[in-house]
């Protein structure tokens, strides 16, 4: 399993991590007739990494995207931050704290790396319609101020080099990251990952295994990833929750995960 | 044959020499009807950058934000007191289609908003003649303190016209594309406008509320119909034969492509001058009118060639 070998900085951490951010209960996801989701029950902890893996359409988008508010779910009860959400959309998902990147990376592509991640501060930028016509006075000061965070994010990244670099010309490895960056400039309370390292080559893999830690070390942000690499995340995540067909089948340590019989025989393909 | 091919390729190009001053008098005319064709062609830009929707309705509002203005006027409200409330009529429009058109229709297929904006265009043209009837109205441009006078240019043993009401039809076509380019370049709000376009869902997902783009850009769009609306009328009449002229944005916009504000004015230029010149030079061979229909041949010709026009993002299409 080791495709790598990392080394938590300071060595294997014991946090608390008591204070429950979003709790799942019995949620089922139905397109049509197809069970996308069938209750699903776990939760994610302030301050931890939590990976959702399984095989090839066992509905770790669909989770993601019930989470980031994209899918309402048919039945079950989503608890965030302790309040028990009703309806939900991506913005309001957004405007809650909860950040995330996409499968597929869905960056401004026209924009440059910058524009890309100052977008990531719409939220946080409150200056109105008058004052951004205006444009010098407040609006201006509010741009420089949330500019100054940017470029730390910017340079924690590594990417200054791309500052103004239109995205669409940028290759897919520095794309996931300046889609990265625009997830942290929102200084969300969850990021979302969904598969962070698809299609990149080992040398991506660590650096974006390294960011990823990092972000959760310095930042404390909670994380939620998936990934159908299993090993990446083995070394990476606190927990993990395991997915097939659209059933939980296993919740626990990576150690514990590992040894579960259900998720080697779903990764292994054992007749059902 | 030898006449014809002399008639089209070297006659046009004498007169233009022998008449210097004529031909300047052309072009400038030309030029002012391009910028009021970039002006209503930047209407349908800034709401099909966000929205991904052409917005039927544009040419509408061109002749609904004119005759809102001269109906004020006439019903006794001093002109610039109805300036300032059309600019409100033209923010309660933005929010009313925002809210009641788009908002139920988000996630639909394109040609379905395209269709609503038809239906828009319906609405509004009942509308209108409801409140102000159908006869055409003199646009207030001595209230509104437009100059209404012209210069003559004595050049080359000739005299080139120019209208006060054009020159400042062009300044205020100029001042208004640049304030609309800036803002859309350097503000928090400029910025998440690009980002709609690029990306609905991922605007979202950074907490971009696609309501209030939408909201924004529609009053934008407004406020350029407005500006239209006061051009076109103060040199025509204002009545609802006006909304034809807005379908000169069409080869327009397939000149400057669907999503470049630059496009829509380089597009509108050439749109402007082609379609004058064409009229005086070589229009006169088959007996006139080619000023009708010459734009849209253009641009057919054009499309053949670049199909996403002259500064539109070009459309490359994974398989």
């Amino acid at each position: 399993m080791g495709l790598m070998t990392l080394e938590r900085p300071g060595g294997k951490r014991r946090r608390h991590l008591d204070e429950v951010l979003l709790a799942l209960e019995g949620v089922s996801l139905r397109f049509g007739g197809v069970n996308a989701l069938s209750d699903i029950s776990f939760d994610i902890r302030k301050g931890e990494i939590r990976a959702i893996i399984g095989p090839n359409g066992a509905g770790k988008s669909s989770m993601l995207n019930v989470i980031n508010g994209f899918y309402q779910p048919q039945e079950g009860t989503i608890r965030w931050k302790g309040r028990e959400r009703r309806r939900m959309n991506p913005y309001l998902a957004a405007s809650t704290g909860i950040g995330r990147t996409f499968q597929n990376i869905a960056l401004f592509k026209g924009m440059s790396t910058l524009d890309n991640v100052m977008s990531g501060r719409a939220l946080k930028m409150r200056r109105g319609l008058f004052w951004q016509l205006v444009w010098i006075g407040p609006a201006r000061r509010e741009e420089i101020e949330h500019r100054r965070r940017v470029e730390e994010i910017i340079d924690f990244l590594e990417i200054e080099h791309i500052r103004r670099t239109p995205v669409g010309k940028l290759p897919y490895g520095l794309q996931k990251r300046v889609e990265l960056a625009r997830a942290l400039a929102m200084e969300p309370e969850l990021l979302l990952l969904d598969e962070p390292m698809a299609g990149m080559n080992l040398e991506e893999k660590e650096d974006m295994a390294r960011f990823i830690l990092e972000v959760n070390e310095q930042f404390g942000t909670t994380i939620a990833l998936i990934e159908h690499d299993i090993g990446v995340v083995m070394d990476l995540s606190d927990r993990i929750v395991v997915l097939d067909y659209g059933r939980m089948i296993a919740d626990g340590t990576p150690q514990k995960v590992r040894r579960e019989q259900a998720v080697i025989d779903a990764y292994l393909g054992v007749a059902h | 044959m030898g006449e014809i091919l002399y008639l089209i390729l070297i006659d046009p190009f004498v007169q233009m020499a022998e008449l210097p001053d004529f031909f300047l008098q052309v072009l400038w005319e030309g030029f002012v009807s391009g910028i009021l064709y970039a002006l209503i062609a930047l209407g349908f830009v800034l709401i099909f950058k966000a929205s991904g929707v052409f917005n039927f309705a544009q040419g509408i509002m061109v002749v609904f934000a004119a005759l809102s203005l001269v109906g004020l006027y006439e019903a006794g409200v001093p002109a610039f007191l109805a300036l300032a409330l059309c600019v409100l009529i033209m923010l309660g429009l933005a929010l009313g289609v925002e809210r009641l058109v788009l908002r139920p229709l988000v996630n639909q297929p394109d040609i379905i908003l395209f269709m609503a904006t038809i239906g828009l265009t319906y609405f509004l043209i009942g509308l209108g003649e409801f409140i102000f009837g159908g006869e055409p109205k003199v646009m207030i441009t001595e209230e509104l303190l437009l100059p209404t006078g012209s210069y003559a240019w004595e050049v080359m043993g000739g005299l080139v016209i120019f209208q006060q009401i054009d020159i400042a039809a062009a300044v205020i076509a100029v001042v208004l594309m640049t304030a609309l380019g800036l803002f859309f370049q350097n503000t928090r709000i400029g910025r998440a406008l690009r980002a709609v376009a690029d990306d609905h869902q991922a605007a979202l997902s950074v907490g971009i509320s696609l309501n209030q783009i939408w909201a924004i850009v529609w009053f934008a769009a407004g406020i350029v119909a407005l500006a239209t609306g006061i051009m076109w009328g103060a040199r025509s009449d204002v009545s609802f034969a006006l909304q034809i002229v807005a379908l000169k944005a069409l080869p327009v916009l397939v000149l400057g492509g669907l999503t470049s504000v630059p496009g829509a004015i380089v597009g509108g230029l050439i749109i402007g001058v082609g379609e004058k010149i064409g009229e005086i030079y070589w229009g006169s061979m088959i007996g006139g009118g080619i000023e009708g229909w010459l734009a849209y041949f253009i641009a057919l010709a054009f499309l053949l060639v670049r199909p996403q026009g002259l500064f539109g993002e070009r459309i490359i299409e994974r398989v």
